[in-house]
């Protein structure tokens, strides 16, 4: 008779694999009882309910992405290029935005209040826009699959990542001169980020992958960045466009 | 259904945006089933399905098939539950042991589902199961996790796993058995005591 069988072998035999064991288990009254042991536990966890959807799941699912996914189906078909020169004209605007603030003139309070306004209004579009491409620029490395065999090529990551910095420097230093303390932390924790992105080495191994994915996760920076894109959209009102 | 992914997908990436809600209507009551074990939030179940299909939608380019449409899908998802997760514990909001409201029907995995299950010794013991169920899933790394559910719960192979997790067989075998001691030091005793089989 084989000796008997580690725990591990009879977790396998639960999942459906290891059948070696079969035997010893049917002959074994020790290794039985350990084994209906560790089946009442695994069985056990059956009882983690799963709430039913309505039949009309799906529609409803559909319904909520529907008009997301042909909003960024435009921005994909048409690739990165129309991207980049609307996040250049981002930075003009926010750039024109500094230079007002510098050079201007004093005003009538009033035109002063609603300049203010409109420069604000601009400003969290902007920062919107930046903060949805830097989110799938993270989400591509995220969700990246290791790779299989040698080398990942994410050069494609990193150049977006530098791109973007230079806008994330400029969003930073316009929201700490502004006096919005939240928004330029996480512009400066998005940053450093960037930065590891932007450094990497074009091709990564699964380590260094890994190590990315960590940056990314022990951060809790995609989160944050959802979330506060979130409240920039609704604060912007839905303002998609320059 | 494996073939039917693949000519949906090629046809997302031909420029048919209609073939998306075909893959929509295929997946996402199990992305909700993988959500919801993944979370134990029937919101934050809701909240993962729907930015799943929004990421896959975006890295559809990405997506070589390789892996199935499914798995794939599931990486996604289960990759952002454990953001949401780890977002909870930074930022509690709802404790576990948190009531529903009145005339609210308890959908917390805690509480479990409105069942007609026998007398209230046997429920309450239900729900005791369930709860330390529920806090143990809390208490299990990422990879644990998510090597658990996806073993236990979708029954997705060893293979499977480790190409979603991007671990090697060995690997992936031993966050299913670190995961599994962790359930059983937790639930042996109680399960044990009330000679349930």
């Amino acid at each position: 008779m084989m000796n008997h069988p580690t725990e591990e072998q009879f977790v396998l035999y639960y999942y459906g694999e290891g059948a070696e064991i079969e035997d010893h288990i049917g002959g074994c009254e020790q290794c039985r009882a350990s084994y209906q042991a560790l089946q009442r536990v695994l069985n056990s966890v059956d009882s983690f309910p799963v709430p039913e959807r309505a039949p009309d799941y799906e529609n409803r699912v559909w319904s909520a992405i529907e008009g997301r996914i042909e909003k960024r189906s435009r921005w994909w078909s048409f690739g990165w290029r129309p991207v980049l020169v609307a996040a250049a004209m981002a930075v003009l605007i926010v750039s024109a935005f500094l230079a007002g603030r510098t050079w201007q003139k004093p005003a009538p309070r009033q035109v002063a209040i609603a300049d203010s306004g409109i420069r604000e209004r601009v400003l969290l579009v902007a920062v919107g826009d930046h903060l949805e491409r830097s989110s799938m620029v993270l989400v591509e490395l995220a969700n990246a699959g290791a790779p299989a065999a040698g080398r990942l090529d994410i050069s494609y990551e990193q150049k977006t990542a530098e791109d973007l910095l230079e806008s994330n420097r400029l969003y930073r230093q316009t929201a700490a001169t502004n006096g919005d303390v939240a928004t330029a932390a996480l512009l400066e924790e998005l940053e450093r980020v960037l930065l590891e992105i932007a450094h990497s080495p074009s091709e990564v191994s699964a380590r260094q992958l890994e190590e990315l994915r960590k940056q990314i996760e022990d951060r809790g920076i995609l989160f944050k960045v959802k979330i506060f894109g979130s409240q920039v959209e609704q604060s912007a009102g839905n303002t998609t466009t320059l | 259904m494996e073939d039917s992914d693949s000519v949906s997908v090629a046809r997302v990436k031909a420029g048919d945006g209609d073939a998306y809600r075909t893959l929509v209507d295929r997946h996402s009551r199990s992305v909700f089933r993988l959500a919801y074990r993944m979370t134990g939030n029937e919101q934050d179940a809701e909240d993962v399905v729907q930015e799943t299909f929004l990421r896959a939608y975006k890295q559809l380019h990405r997506y070589e098939a390789r892996a199935s449409f499914g798995t794939w899908l599931y990486r996604i998802a289960s990759n952002y539950s454990l953001d949401l997760v780890r977002s909870r514990k930074r930022h509690p909001q709802t404790a576990l042991d948190e009531s529903p409201a009145p005339g609210e029907e308890a959908t917390n995995a805690v509480h479990g589902v409105a069942s007609d299950a026998p007398g209230p010794d046997r429920l309450l013991f239900g729900d005791e199961v369930q709860r330390t169920v529920a806090a143990t899933l809390d208490q299990l790394s990422r990879q644990e996790r998510t090597a658990f559910v996806l073993r236990h719960f979708e029954g997705q192979s060893i293979e499977e796993i480790g190409t979603s997790l991007g671990l090697s067989g060995n690997a992936t075998k031993h966050s299913i058995f670190r995961a599994v001691q962790k359930l059983r030091r937790a639930l042996e005793p109680l399960v044990n005591t009330a000679g349930i089989s």
